[in-house]
């Protein structure tokens, strides 16, 4: 008989080693899935993982992966730090949609001026955008004891209706014959978050999330506050004793979260995608939440697994196009990252015991 | 700068490459913002696609991604196209203008054309249908057949095409049957089953007995059947799977002769830059079997009205009309003209309620 025993103590090579084996089942069960749709399944997985870094058109579609993996890394490590402390903001996708709209308002109000103090002002709009969204639920968390994974969620569809409205009325070009959509960033020289060097992909939103990173490690591993964080996250109890104010680190992890997801919407409206519209936000906010746990809820883990998922949005694109798999079948393959993570996560704190067990 | 000529230079490589070996085939891509099965508006396009698989048979190659967010991800799906070797790449979606706009200046040797939009170049075509013409029928039909004189509308999203088509209908359902009324309810979504059914479900409580759609899926369509004696009208495509009852008619995009032409085009090494609007009269849209549950007498004025806009001699917006506010929009037997038609955002006379902004 088979069965699952607690491990006396966590295992730490297990904690890395489930990533590493959900990446490795995922092509494998993917590849099944591939191939019962009748693609070839290596020709498929190679496309999905070699294609964008090492293919032909390689030179573009490098570039690609900073630009799609960095809203997700910039919105993971913010939302890792509340998750480490069981802080649950699951609304991030409703505060990029905010830094989104008050970043390119902000620009907006000064077109056509030129100056190079406006960028800067933007990127101030944006963080403030997100993280106003994101104290909603905080404050209502800490004042009435909601639950944060709630309004923070149910916020996320009333940023989208804001969204429509803008885009609608507000923020719609003047010049659009009526269409809906703001005026295109990327044509307006000040406010356009560009490529620092053309063809390379990196915009001021890779940068800030490389900064990210580095700032969360930093403050993880060697400031007072990242020990309270984990301290609250691995024994409740004892970061009471040890002085933890709960009420501070809800307030912080909310506000940074929304902070860190408002930058990267407005990074992203003001460089890739230019145009405030209705439907600006495609899950980045979500996607955020697989890219945390897929990176352990480290700062470098997070790095990586932003890349991976951009490898596999970019690669399934590609597998799309050339092998005419469905896009459902590359969603079933991305959720399947995420179900087998948790999966062998189980393995993290418990291992599996052959035989009968003894009578105690 | 950089990028620019590298990508040209790379597809300069692949069409000296495509040359030696001789490959002839044109290859077609295909941009879809739903998935190919959503029954609408991105099936049609679908179909379009492989009408042009089965026209041409060996000479193409058609490829396509479906579920294309707009923004980033269309332009890096374009330009994947474009590295690909594809030489005509239909971009189907109003959100994917700037994307097409911005790739193609890195492309100029592959063609695109742009679906609903307005900013062409060199290498970009755009093209639209008149959907206006059909509006103008069913609208014919929903006043015929309406007893409580209460229609209620489906919008998608406040947008010329769709306000359009609003006065549209409400002109045809009012010139047959002065008492009636439309009420709208803004769904600000071209494809959610659940706000849809939401919004079908209101309508009829409000005491509608036809409901318009201008949204894509056939939830509005199973809530009518539901409700009972609530008659509807299959859009975009032809959802006669809810014939005869409540679906009594259709709007349909017909892309199919329109992608073939384009491709057979790009084949002559024809195609040129243009603007493309066609309608009922060119096949573009088309009008689906009107059922047994509408009376004989009430289609065939149905059919003359379509036979008129077909050959022209009606056109649908003919005045005498004035504006909602109740200033003049057309004088007596004058036609709105397209430029006109494109930018709409007002109701016409008699229509209630505020576009929201």
């Amino acid at each position: 008989m088979i069965r699952l025993e607690k491990r006396p103590q966590a295992s730490q090579a297990f904690s890395w080693a489930a990533p590493v084996l959900a990446v490795l089942a995922t092509m494998f069960f993917g590849g099944l899935l591939f191939a019962a749709l009748g693609k070839d399944p290596l020709a498929s997985i190679t496309t999905i993982f070699w294609q964008p870094l090492f293919g032909d058109f390689a030179f573009y579609y490098r570039p690609q992966l900073l630009i799609k993996g960095a809203p997700l890394v910039l919105i993971a490590i913010g939302l890792s730090l509340g998750f480490k402390a069981g802080i649950w903001n699951i609304g991030a996708e409703g505060q990029y949609i905010m830094g989104a709209i008050f970043g390119a308002a902000a620009g907006l109000a000064f077109y056509p001026t030129e100056s190079v103090l406006i960028f800067p002002f933007m990127i101030l709009a944006g963080a403030l955008g997100g993280w106003i969204w994101a104290m909603i639920p905080a404050i209502l968390k800490v004042k009435f004891g909601t639950n944060e994974i709630l309004v923070s969620l149910m916020l996320v569809y009333v940023a989208e209706q804001f969204l429509a409205s803008m885009a609608l009325g507000l923020l719609k070009n003047p010049e659009g014959f009526g269409f809906p959509g703001s005026r295109n960033l990327q044509q307006y020289g000040s406010a356009h978050n560009a490529e620092l060097i053309a063809g390379s992909g990196m915009h001021w939103g890779v940068v800030a999330a490389l900064i990210a990173v580095i700032f969360a490690y930093v403050l993880l591993a060697r400031h007072r506050l990242g020990f309270a964080i984990r301290v609250t996250g691995e024994a409740p109890r004892a970061a009471k004793f040890s002085g933890v104010n709960p009420t501070r680190l809800v307030l912080f992890c909310m506000g940074m979260s929304g902070l860190l997801a408002g930058l990267a919407g407005m990074f992203e409206v003001a460089g890739p995608a230019g145009q405030v519209t209705i439907d600006f936000n495609v899950g980045y906010g979500f996607t955020a939440i697989i890219v945390a746990f897929l990176g352990r809820l480290h700062p470098f883990g997070i790095l990586l697994a932003g890349g991976l998922m951009a490898l596999t949005y970019i690669g399934g694109d590609i597998a799309q196009s050339q092998l005419g798999l469905p896009a459902a079948a590359i969603q079933v393959f991305q959720g399947m990252l995420l179900f087998f993570l948790l999966a062998f996560d189980l393995f993290t704190n418990y291992r599996l015991r052959m035989g009968r067990a003894e009578v105690a | 700068m950089k990028l620019s000529t590298l990508l040209a230079s790379a597809a300069l490589a692949i069409g000296l490459a495509g040359g030696a070996y001789a490959d002839d085939k044109t290859k077609v891509g295909f941009v879809f913002v739903g998935p190919v099965g959503d029954g609408g508006w991105t099936y049609e396009h679908n179909q379009g696609r492989l009408a042009v698989e089965a026209e041409f048979g060996d000479k193409v190659e058609t490829v396509f991604v479906e579920n294309v967010a707009e923004g980033p991800d269309s332009e890096r799906v374009m330009t994947q196209m474009a590295l690909d070797g594809a030489d005509l790449i239909f971009t189907t979606s109003f959100g994917y203008m700037d994307p097409t706009i911005n790739v193609a200046a890195k492309f100029p040797n592959v063609k695109f054309e742009h679906a609903t939009g307005y900013k062409r170049a060199d290498n970009v075509s755009t093209y639209s249908a008149r959907f206006y013409e059909g509006r103008a029928i069913q609208g014919h039909i929903a006043g015929k057949m309406t007893k409580s004189n209460i229609i209620g509308y489906i919008g998608s999203f406040p947008i010329p095409e769709v306000i359009r088509g609003i006065n549209s209908a409400y002109i045809h359902a009012k010139k047959v049957n002065p008492d009636v009324e439309f009420k709208i309810v803004w769904a600000y979504t071209w494809f959610d089953p659940a706000k849809e059914a939401d919004a079908a479900k209101v309508l009829i409580e409000q005491g509608a007995d036809v409901v318009l759609q201008h949204t894509d899926s056939t939830a509005p369509q199973a809530a009518a059947q539901e409700a009972g004696n609530v008659i509807t009208f299959g859009q975009a495509s032809d959802m006669a799977q809810y014939a005869p009852m409540p679906r009594v008619s259709s709007i349909i995009d017909d892309w199919a002769p329109y992608y073939v032409a384009r491709t057979k085009a790009v084949m002559d090494g024809t195609w040129t830059s243009t603007d493309t609007w066609d309608g009922i009269g060119a096949g573009m849209v088309g009008i689906g079997d009107i059922t047994d549950a509408v009376p004989a007498d009430v289609k065939a004025e149905a059919l003359a009205l379509k036979a008129s806009i077909a050959d022209g001699s009606y056109h649908p917006f003919t005045g005498p009309l004035k504006k909602q506010d109740g200033s003049d929009f057309l004088a007596d037997g004058e036609t709105a003209d397209d430029g006109t038609l494109a930018g709409m955002n007002f109701y016409v006379e008699g229509i209630t309620g505020d576009i929201p902004n």
